[in-house]
């Protein structure tokens, strides 16, 4: 299913690893509004059981996680 | 928002991943100002990780030279630098692993006519002087400016640091009134010194530098920290604000600089 909300602003970190993810999620979220929505790509694996997880620490809302065809995944989240 | 550079980036990420520091943090570190007096044993750490973490300009002031006795605990100056110019030295270290930094240099001997023209404009001090003179001096002027500094001192293997906030905290001088008189108390060249006391105590100023200029946590204030490395005991001696303070109190006494090395020497 293909996901209605849209994000403001989008960040592929196809190829990102951790810790950059993060720090480039957490720079993301500087520049943003209260209430708007950042779209993520990341990879399998470390990114994301970590990135969301950290996320949601901070206080954001993870609306919605689908993995996609080439293994990655979109990740829509609601800055807090 | 400062656009950081993707070198920027990995090289702040460490604190930009602390909840307490984060991007915001990070951009203030690198508006920040901070000046370190005395490039010896505390202000040679201090200087490193102050350079390390991105404050954007960091002032260095001494008028000594690098002495082979210095490089034990000095560790910002290396075999190479002996003759040198110690702010020169410490600057040429800091540069080095952080070029976005901006040191200023004063090879100077601060004393009560230069150092209100020295501190102006900084956003944070440390003391790292060696002398009871220079650090009643330094406290003095970081209360007329009013700008936040961290105390530093050490002796064999023992440091003590605290954190005042002029107007808000405990000074120096609420707790210690006046420097001994000269000889009462061993300098370190007569008394020696652990050299890794030095880093471990330059280092916890560094952090007060940094957690008052990102706001993280809570500054070492009304409290003096004390430890002695043989045991590796630490205790925290809570300290207040005194109405009776001839500097802070409400009735002040010191209502100038003095060169309080001066006016011991005029009653010999
Ligand atoms: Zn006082």
């Amino acid at each position: 299913m293909k996901t209605a909300i849209r994000a403001d602003v989008f960040q592929d970190l196809k190829g990102v690893g951790c810790p950059m993810n993060l720090v480039k999620t957490k720079v993301a979220f500087a520049k943003m509004e209260s209430g708007q929505i950042l779209g993520l790509i990341l990879d399998n694996g470390p990114p994301i059981n970590n990135v969301p997880r950290s996320v949601i620490r901070e206080g954001h809302e993870i609306l919605s996680q689908e993995q996609l065809a080439d293994g990655t995944w979109s990740v829509l989240i609601r800055k807090a | 928002m400062i656009d950081f550079t993707e070198e920027q980036l990995e090289r702040y990420s460490r604190h930009i991943l602390l909840d307490d520091v984060g991007v915001a943090g990070q951009e203030k570190l690198l508006q920040a100002k901070v000046i370190i007096v005395g490039a010896g044993g505390l202000g040679s750490p201090a200087a490193l990780y102050l350079a390390a973490a991105g404050v954007g300009t960091i002032g260095i002031v001494d008028s000594d030279v690098v002495e082979v006795s210095n490089l034990q605990r000095q560790i910002a100056h290396f075999s190479a630098d002996i003759g040198a110019a110690k702010v020169e030295s410490a600057a040429a270290k800091m540069q080095a692993i952080n070029p976005d930094v901006e040191v200023r240099t004063y090879r100077e001997y601060l004393c009560a006519a230069n150092i209100r023209k020295i501190l102006a404009g900084y956003d944070f001090v440390i003391d790292g002087t060696d002398n009871f003179p220079t650090k009643f001096l330094v406290n003095d002027a970081c209360v007329f400016l009013n700008i936040p500094f961290s105390h530093g001192g050490i002796l064999r293997f023992n440091g003590q640091t605290m954190t005042v906030v002029p107007g808000q905290t405990a000074c120096y001088r609420c707790s210690f009134r006046s420097p001994p008189p000269p000889d009462a108390v061993p300098s370190c060249a007569q008394a020696g010194v652990l050299g890794a006391v030095a880093g471990m105590l330059g280092t916890i100023q560094a952090a007060e530098a940094l957690k008052h200029i990102t706001g993280a946590g809570e500054l070492l204030t009304n409290t003096l920290l004390t430890f002695d490395a043989r045991t590796m005991a630490f205790r925290r001696i809570r300290l207040k604000k005194q109405e009776s303070c001839p500097l802070c109190g409400p009735h002040p006494v010191i209502t100038e600089l003095a060169d309080v090395e001066r006016t011991v020497c005029t009653v010999q």
